[in-house]
């Protein structure tokens, strides 16, 4: 059986000037620490990069005379580890990056609300046949139909604009549009992008 | 149908740090020295 020196022995071999039991605490935390990040970040060259930074702030530590022996070495280690990693994320806030797998891709959850050229010509198309379906209503029910669905007025500023009550606004209004569908239905119209 | 199961199921991977990141930690250790004067601590790199 291989006997195995504890970390704080080896700790303090390597503050009195024993570079090689700095060797043996790294290699003996390699594999968990490095897993541990990770883990976290899932990306082999940060995982790298903050494995070395985590030991770089240990030597620095150690080699002052600052380290507090009450505490483990691993888990003292696993938390400066913690707020590199933290603080990793924190830098990338403001540039997130997301890579898209074939099991999952971003774009199928975020769109550009923007239509495409295709789709704005269609909608352009549709805009102005609904336009001349509109003139088609009856005068009062076409004036309701467009204060409320293009200058974006309530019915009560219809109905003082109009000169009638908010119940005969709303009553155009309905029979506006049960009109505009029985024109659309007669013509045969499609009108959807 | 929806995919229910996805291609890589466990992220938790065994993974060790370099050997050349190793050794760059080493020879900074190496190279780092510590002079205290008067109470305050200074790093030096002697690369």
């Amino acid at each position: 059986m291989e006997l195995q020196i504890a970390d704080s022995l080896l700790i303090q071999s390597y503050i009195n000037g024993d570079e090689r039991a700095l060797a043996t605490l790294i290699n003996r935390h390699n594999q968990r620490l490095s897993s541990f990040i990770y883990s976290k970040v899932n990306d082999r060259e940060i995982t790298e990069d903050i494995f070395q930074d985590t030991f770089i702030k240990v030597i620095r530590t150690l080699k002052k005379g600052r380290y507090n022996e009450e505490g483990k070495f691993l888990p003292w280690v696993m938390r400066i580890a913690h707020n590199l990693i933290i603080d990793h994320f924190r830098k990338n806030r403001r540039m997130p990056f997301f890579e898209s797998s074939s099991a999952f891709d971003i774009f199928s959850v975020i769109q550009d609300e923007k239509l495409n050229i295709e789709k704005q010509l269609i909608k352009n198309q549709i805009d102005e046949d609904l336009l001349l379906l509109i003139e088609k209503l009856p005068p009062d029910q076409r004036d309701v139909l467009v204060m409320r669905m293009f200058k974006d007025m309530s019915f009560k500023e219809i109905s003082e604009n109009t000169g009638v009550s908010i119940n005969t606004a709303l009553g155009r209004m309905r029979y506006a549009l049960i009109n505009l569908r029985k024109i659309i239905e007669e013509n045969n119209i499609v009108l959807t992008n | 149908m929806e995919k229910f199961y996805v291609e890589n199921k466990n992220k938790c991977q065994i993974v060790k740090a370099k050997a050349e990141t190793i050794d760059f930690l080493l020879s900074y250790s190496k190279s780092l020295k510590i002079n205290d004067v008067r109470g305050i601590k200074f790093e030096s790199n002697m690369n």
